[in-house]
């Protein structure tokens, strides 16, 4: 079972899942910053991506577990909360993997201040925009419980598995969670999703790895081209079958296994 | 109690197979219905209209501001309201109003207004929604999260532009100005009165309590749908120890008037149809962005929906579908219609069960005839008005009404030779 801490931060309290693997591992431990929604429970991609790296989940602002975000106003803003998160968490070393909206912090904390970055993991990233091209609008949803299921995972019920009221829990507030993280992305990447990180690409020097999954309505498949294109280290890309956008939700086991097969790649 | 007639200048020529063919009357409507000379007909029979109102009686004539809306051709309502003051004496002047968060900088809003109070003579009434989420978050870009704390400090700017002697500086969350000294300033000291149109939220109702502003529920589904909400109002500023001053609140409400209930069931029946069928057939994906509606206001939605759904089924968002057909319309109050006398016993029932003292009359609605328009107008001003005028007045003051310039130092415009 994971543990859970809480941590205080300026302006807000974090939430922290961790996981240890079953064999104890020397690899430093990964990071995970979560997608859409967030992490609203633990969830069996985190049970298969602990199965040989330490594993630390920590919550951002709005999203399940910090509730707090109404305090950040500019992209810069969550920039600097994000490197304080990590400031906080203190980990010497890290993996770092982010999908979705984490995908967008994730590749912005590595190009500002990716010293205890090892290596990156962005899957479907948020951060860019193309008017040819364009992402989804997840803010103009028609607010109906299929409508945004359908839209971020090729499986709707692995959403609904994930947001499913847990036992005792309060319905009403479990709902306002949901919108208070769709809220919180709104704040930070409201209209087009992109927070400037194009500019910013070339400071990332880490090995990355780009994943999406082939079924994904949210973000397209240029828009990996061009991380991959911006991304001064080296890149592989890779797109999973049977995933929409939220990959960790739809095939957490095959993404796991890329994850695990690039973290421990010893040609990089 | 004060009537005032509303306009909210629909597009008239939306195809019978609007609703069937196209996904949305707002935001991305197609802009290939829409003929530019059609619409300089409409503005001009629509000044008429407002105009003609003004001159049969009615106390306050208004205007309202929508973006990318097939059925509010207003995206700049002070371009109306300065024409309304050159051709109009008497009537006060209701923007209803400019949304604060959408003009940068916050200032231009001092600014306009203070404009459009010089030239009107002191008629001005200051609306200050925040806008509906097709206008703002959508047509203008705003972010949903953000749009609520951007209203509240422009709202800062403004009332402080409006009243603080001396060049300032404002140094906001969103908003730097270094030097703030609006000209000219507003003739109705300290400021024009404010009007707040809302939704039915709390914070809303607390917050004209605080302010002392008037709450305005403007609602196109009349007066049995818009009964809880202004008594939860009430009930609220009970709460709060306030009086029950009706014209702390405003209402809107639909309104045909004919010779006989017959004829008022004749003439307006299509214009109520194309209003309710077409003008409000928006793609629920503009209705609800997430941040537009703050927490508390969610959390009782989701409770009534929840208490709704175990009453019965509802439509998506909690909703009952919007009543297209005529009968439907006039059985759940989206308007009143009727010989004068019945219009006048309804509003009076109305007025005093919600204790409402600004009344919000739409007499033009849909694709409605300047003709029929004004024929509605005028039974209006001239029958029904003179039955439910003298409601409040013997014991309440109207402390929101604009206090304009003596009419002898009133300016006349010149007529063009």
């Amino acid at each position: 079972m994971p543990s859970e801490r809480t941590i205080a931060l300026r302006g807000r309290s974090m939430r922290v899942f961790e996981q240890a693997p079953s064999t104890p591992s020397s690899a430093p431990p990964a990071v995970f910053l979560a997608g859409i929604g967030g992490v609203p429970r633990w969830l069996p991609f985190l049970d298969h991506l602990s199965e040989t790296r330490h594993v630390v989940v920590p919550s951002l602002p709005g999203f399940p577990g910090s509730e707090a975000f109404r305090h950040l106003d500019s992209v810069y803003d969550w920039i600097v909360d994000s490197v304080e998160m990590f400031e906080a968490l203190d980990l010497p070393v890290m993996d770092l993997v982010g999908s979705s909206v984490g995908g967008a912090l994730a590749a912005e904390t590595a190009a500002i201040a990716g010293a205890r970055i090892r290596r990156l993991v962005l899957v479907a990233p948020f951060g860019l925009f193309d008017e040819d091209d364009p992402n989804a609008d997840i803010w103009a949803q028609i607010p109906a419980p299929d409508i945004l299921a359908g839209l971020v995972c090729a499986d709707p019920e692995r959403w609904k598995a994930a947001w499913e009221t847990p036992e005792g829990a309060d319905a009403v507030e479990w709902q306002i969670a949901q919108t208070r993280s769709m809220e919180a992305a709104a704040r930070f990447l409201f209209p087009f999703g992109a927070t400037g990180v194009a500019r910013r690409l070339h400071r990332i020097a880490q090995p990355t790895l780009l994943a999406r999954g082939a079924d994904d309505r949210v973000i397209p498949a240029s828009y990996l081209s061009r991380f991959a294109a911006g991304i001064a280290g080296p890149v592989r890309e890779t797109v999973i079958d049977d995933a929409g956008h939220l990959v960790e939700l739809d095939q957490p086991e095959a993404l796991a296994r890329e994850i695990h097969a690039f973290l421990s790649d010893q040609e990089l | 109690m004060k009537n005032l007639w509303f306009h909210l200048m629909p597009y008239k020529d939306l195809p019978d197979d609007f609703r069937e063919a196209h996904p949305s009357v707002w935001v991305d409507i197609d802009a290939g219905l829409l003929d530019p000379a059609r619409v300089h007909e409409h503005y001009n029979e629509f000044l008429d209209e407002l105009e003609y109102a003004g001159e049969v009686g009615f106390d306050g004539i208004c205007c309202n501001e929508h973006h990318q809306n097939g059925y509010g051709l207003m995206p700049s309502p002070n371009l109306i309201a300065a024409s309304l003051t050159r051709r109009t004496r008497s009537p006060a002047i209701c923007v209803m109003g400019n949304s604060l968060a959408l003009y940068n900088p916050p200032t231009r809003v001092a600014e306009e207004f203070a404009m459009l109070d010089c030239m009107s003579g002191g008629r001005l009434i200051a609306g200050f929604p925040v806008g509906t989420p097709m206008d703002t978050v959508f047509a203008y870009g705003q972010n949903p999260s953000k749009l609520r704390e951007r209203y509240l400090e422009a709202h800062d700017i403004v009332m402080k532009a409006w009243q603080e002697p001396e060049t300032f500086s404002f140094d906001g969350r969103f908003n730097q100005l270094r030097y703030v000294n609006v000209w000219p300033r507003p003739i109705q000291q300290p400021h024009p009165p404010v009007w707040i149109p809302g939704g039915g939220s709390v914070e809303t109702w607390q917050w004209c309590a605080e302010m002392d502003y008037v709450y305005c529920y403007l609602s196109y589904f009349g007066y049995k749908a818009g009964m809880a909400t202004v008594q939860g109002f009430w009930n609220e500023m009970d709460r709060l120890g306030k009086d029950r001053n009706p014209y702390r609140v405003g209402f809107l409400q639909f309104v045909g008037v004919a010779e006989t209930e017959r004829e008022a069931n004749e003439l307006y029946r299509g214009p109520a149809e194309y209003f309710y069928g077409r003008c409000l057939h928006v793609n629920p994906k503009w209705a609800s962005p997430p941040g537009y509606s703050s927490e508390a206001s969610q959390r009782a939605r989701v409770q009534s929906q929840v208490a709704q759904a175990a009453a019965g089924s509802r439509g998506i968002g909690g909703r009952p579908p919007v009543a297209t057909q005529w009968e439907d319309i006039v059985d759940l109050g989206y308007v009143v219609a009727g010989d004068p006398d019945q219009v006048a016993e309804r509003l009076r029932e109305v007025c005093l069960e919600m204790n409402v003292g600004h009344l919000m009359l739409l007499c033009q609605f849909g694709n409605m005839s300047t003709e029929l328009a004004q024929y509605n107008t005028r039974l209006y001003a001239e029958r029904v008005l003179p039955q439910i005028r003298d409601l409040f007045d013997d014991r309440w003051e109207d402390r929101w009404w604009p206090r304009p310039m003596a009419e002898a130092e009133r300016y006349t415009p010149a007529r063009v030779a």
